[in-house]
């Protein structure tokens, strides 16, 4: 018997395209880092904005899941 | 076609079973402390925690500059590498060459959600105040209502309009779409997702926590189980490596909250060419 609520299963898939668009950002971010090291400090600035913006839906679906009962 | 589902699908949740309870969103449900007073009974844990934190901070940066030094102590150094940190790579980098008049907004931005998120992980606080959305959706309006009026003032109301719904260089049947989207994302729902990350963050972070203390409880204390007894030390276990990786995530949301408080008050001044 298994029971439960199938709004956390959305959130699941929620969280997949964040979770590749997040990879995508830090690997871009190393990327640049390794390719221009003087340029860091810049680059985290930027890092750290597209990292919170493709975590917004993952962040949606959380609220979302606990939301709508 | 419904009876080919599983039959543990078919079935009614059971109801609350006398085992683990899990725990929820009513969790952060705090009672009131002074139930029945006019006034005072809106004040209640989180309420306390942000004028703790107004006093915390107030008083830190108070000392810390009161005598300041040419040689700065260590607390006055602190309180200098804090505002240098603000302005050169938040400030500056993300807003241009008018970043001078913001940078007291976002210095004490960034202290207020650092310390109020660092509440999560405090002894005897435990609790960050933004897990609750009313809060979050404060400081984002905040930061909404100064980044348009900013706007607003710089470029006049047609100019900032345009300059948020308008991208140069854009063929003209594509504008039909693309108007509408930039104008919702841009000035509608940037408060709301500035909200939900801040909110969304610490309340599933907090609701880890609570998972993992929770479980080992009662494992510990209730299971009557040796194997769930031992395997316990598990659960606690994960529960401190999840609170150093909650002290990270608490620090990189209020970075995150500043930033891009930063860059939308940047995007406003933004030359239009």
């Amino acid at each position: 018997m298994l029971s439960g609520n199938l709004n956390v299963v959305g959130y699941g898939l929620s969280a997949i395209g964040p979770g590749i668009g997040v990879g995508i950002v830090f690997a871009a971010f190393i990327n640049g880092v390794a390719r221009q090291p003087e340029a860091r400090g810049q680059l985290q600035s930027i890092a750290f904005i597209g990292f919170a913006l493709s975590e917004a839906l993952a962040i949606l679906g959380l609220v979302l899941a606990f939301a709508l009962q | 076609m419904i009876s080919s589902l599983p039959t543990w699908l078919m079935q009614a949740p059971e109801p609350p079973a006398p085992g683990f309870k899990a725990p929820s969103g009513e969790d952060f449900n705090i009672p009131p402390m002074f139930e029945g007073v006019p006034v005072l009974e809106y004040v209640d844990k989180p309420v306390i925690q942000l004028i703790f934190s107004v006093v915390l901070i107030l008083g830190f940066f108070t000392i810390a500059t009161r005598s300041a030094q040419l040689l700065p102590g260590r607390t006055q150094w602190l309180a200098e590498k804090f505002h240098v940190m603000v302005r050169d790579s938040i400030a500056r980098d993300n807003i241009g060459p008018e970043f001078r008049k913001f940078v007291p907004y976002l210095v004490a931005l960034f202290a207020f959600l650092v310390v109020n998120n660092l509440f999560g992980i405090i002894p005897l606080i435990q609790f960050p105040t933004f897990s609750h959305p009313g809060m979050a959706y404060a400081l984002a309006i905040l930061t909404w209502l100064i980044y348009n009026i900013v706007g607003i003032r710089k470029q006049g109301f047609v100019g900032y309009i345009q300059l948020m719904t308008w991208p140069p260089g854009v063929p003209g049947w594509v504008r039909i779409i693309l108007t509408p989207i930039e104008f919702l994302s841009n000035i509608l729902l940037r408060p709301v997702t500035l909200a939900f990350r801040l909110f969304g963050n610490m309340f599933a972070g907090h609701l880890v926590l609570l998972l993992f203390v929770f479980g080992a409880e009662y494992m510990l204390l209730i299971a009557d189980s040796v194997l769930l007894n031992v395997l316990s030390v598990g659960s606690f276990a994960m529960a401190l490596i999840f609170t150093g990786f909650e002290a990270f995530i608490q620090l990189v949301q209020a970075y995150i909250f500043t930033i891009l408080t930063a860059s939308y008050i940047g995007a406003s001044l933004a030359d239009e060419h």
